[in-house]
């Protein structure tokens, strides 16, 4: 069987869910830690280093009987930009879309600053995003890296 | 309401630096007006800085205001672990408005979006401090008669001195023309060049202070080698004579050029500077007293 013909298998198992697919191996476990999925109930498949046409390797991860809302799921574009969200209901694809940058990042991305408030004091984070690969803090205006980031 | 922060200078347009300098110069006329009768101005200094405390509080009492709070953390509820919400809280429910100065960066903006009072950044960290630019700005008007077409020439610490990338930021409205003197360890950051290059601001860079740069120059702003931003001492004591100015190098300077520093100063700036008639960093640090008088009234919206 065929590379592709696995994956199709491998959506098609998903009776009802969300298939998050084209996430950077290096950033899977972040995706993980973004949504929550380890504190979640529902059928959980989470693969990695899995080959692809356009990425070379990838994460993927299914996740069982959810719906989770839009703004949820763009906070994944701040590690994986390229992710691709598969909503699946009674073994179909019925919605397919790519993650989207939020124009601000709220509570999502530490910052690298030590001597930054957000750092000092049991508050939010707040970022503007100035493109996909760079963030900047609301509070103390550092500029940190998307390969920089370190989650809250 | 109009949000009425200064928490960095790049939240002021055109038109409102341009107001604020009008205003400033109302003050320099007449320092002492009843503006803030019965005004209380909350003056919170998380960390020491007794040159710009005594700024913002003889602005509070030549308009008739009063102040309270505190001129070191050491003696404030902080020191028992107190959040800053918690006295910017407190704080808010006695004051009509929060002049602060704090270590952290970004303090001044967090406060501000808890604080129901106006808040004056007066120092956040090496993040920003908006009342020493708008003092820079004034000084330069002031001097020149003018914003617009000037060579400004930064000396000395251009990495890690904020003071110079905020005057840049707030320079960009008026045609200006950089020239960046620094030593390598502490030239101009990457960042800031690439701002210049976006909105079309002409600079160079050079290592070498000489009497060709100054010649040329309008404005010519000095800034303080710290010694503990070398990781070679060696580097630091050769560095810090060659970006001293003296009166000598002033010979063939343009009539207009006038010296400015955001003060204290150490040897940056030689002592035989101070009788020539390019001196101005002590009128400089006068104008704080006018420009932080507007930037008061403005935030009260008076
Ligand atoms: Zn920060």
């Amino acid at each position: 069987m065929s590379i592709q013909g696995k994956k199709e298998l491998a959506v098609a198992a998903l009776q009802n869910g969300i298939v998050i697919d084209h996430i950077p191996c290096p950033a899977l476990f972040k995706v993980v830690n973004i949504l929550g999925i380890e504190n979640m109930e529902n059928g959980v498949f989470i693969g990695n280093n899995l080959s692809s046409r356009s990425m070379g390797h990838k994460g993927l991860i299914k996740i069982a009987d959810i719906d989770l809302p839009k703004e949820t799921l763009n906070r994944i574009a701040v590690v994986a930009p390229n992710a691709v969200i598969n909503i699946i209901k009674d073994y179909e694809v019925v919605e397919k879309h790519k993650v989207e940058l939020p124009e601000d990042l709220f509570d999502i991305v530490k910052c690298t600053n030590p001597k930054c408030i957000s750092n000092n004091e049991p508050m939010s984070t707040h970022f503007h995003v100035l493109d996909k690969d760079e963030f900047k803090c609301h509070f103390c205006e550092r500029i940190v890296s998307r390969e920089e980031v370190v989650l809250k | 309401m109009q949000n009425r922060n200064l928490v960095s200078i790049s939240d002021l347009t055109k038109d409102e630096i341009l107001a604020l300098l009008r205003r400033a110069k109302e003050f320099e006329k007449n320092p002492n007006q009843h503006i803030l009768d019965g005004k209380v101005v909350g003056s919170l200094f998380f960390e020491p800085s007794t040159r710009t405390r005594l700024s913002f509080e003889t602005a509070v009492n030549r308009l008739g205001g009063r102040v309270i709070g505190f001129s070191d953390a050491r003696t404030s509820s902080q020191s028992k672990g107190e959040t800053l919400k918690d006295t910017i809280m407190m704080v808010a429910n006695y004051a009509d408005l929060i002049v602060m100065r704090h270590p952290l960066e970004g303090a001044a903006r967090y406060a501000s979006e808890i604080s129901k009072v106006p808040i004056v950044n007066a120092g956040d960290g090496s993040n920003q401090h908006p009342s020493q630019t708008m003092l820079d700005l004034y000084t330069i008007y002031q001097t020149q008669g003018t914003l617009d077409n000037l060579t400004i020439t930064m000396v000395g610490d251009l990495k890690y001195g904020r003071t110079v990338h905020s005057l840049l930021e707030a320079m960009h409205y008026f045609n200006p023309k950089f020239i960046f003197v620094a030593c390598d360890e502490l030239k101009m950051p990457q960042q800031y060049k690439d701002y210049c290059k976006e909105l079309g601001i002409e600079y160079e860079e050079t290592r070498d202070f000489s009497e060709d740069v100054i010649n040329k120059t309008d404005i010519l702003y000095m800034t303080r080698v710290q010694r503990e931003r070398f990781s070679d001492l060696m580097e630091y004591e050769r560095v810090k004579n060659i970006y001293t100015l003296t009166a000598s190098m002033l010979k063939g300077c343009k009539p207009n050029l006038r010296v400015l520093h955001p003060l204290p100063r150490v040897t940056e700036i030689a002592q035989d500077v101070d009788d020539t008639p390019q001196a101005y960093y002590f009128e400089q640090a006068l104008n704080g007293l006018y420009t932080r008088e507007a930037i008061i009234c403005r935030a009260l919206g008076l």
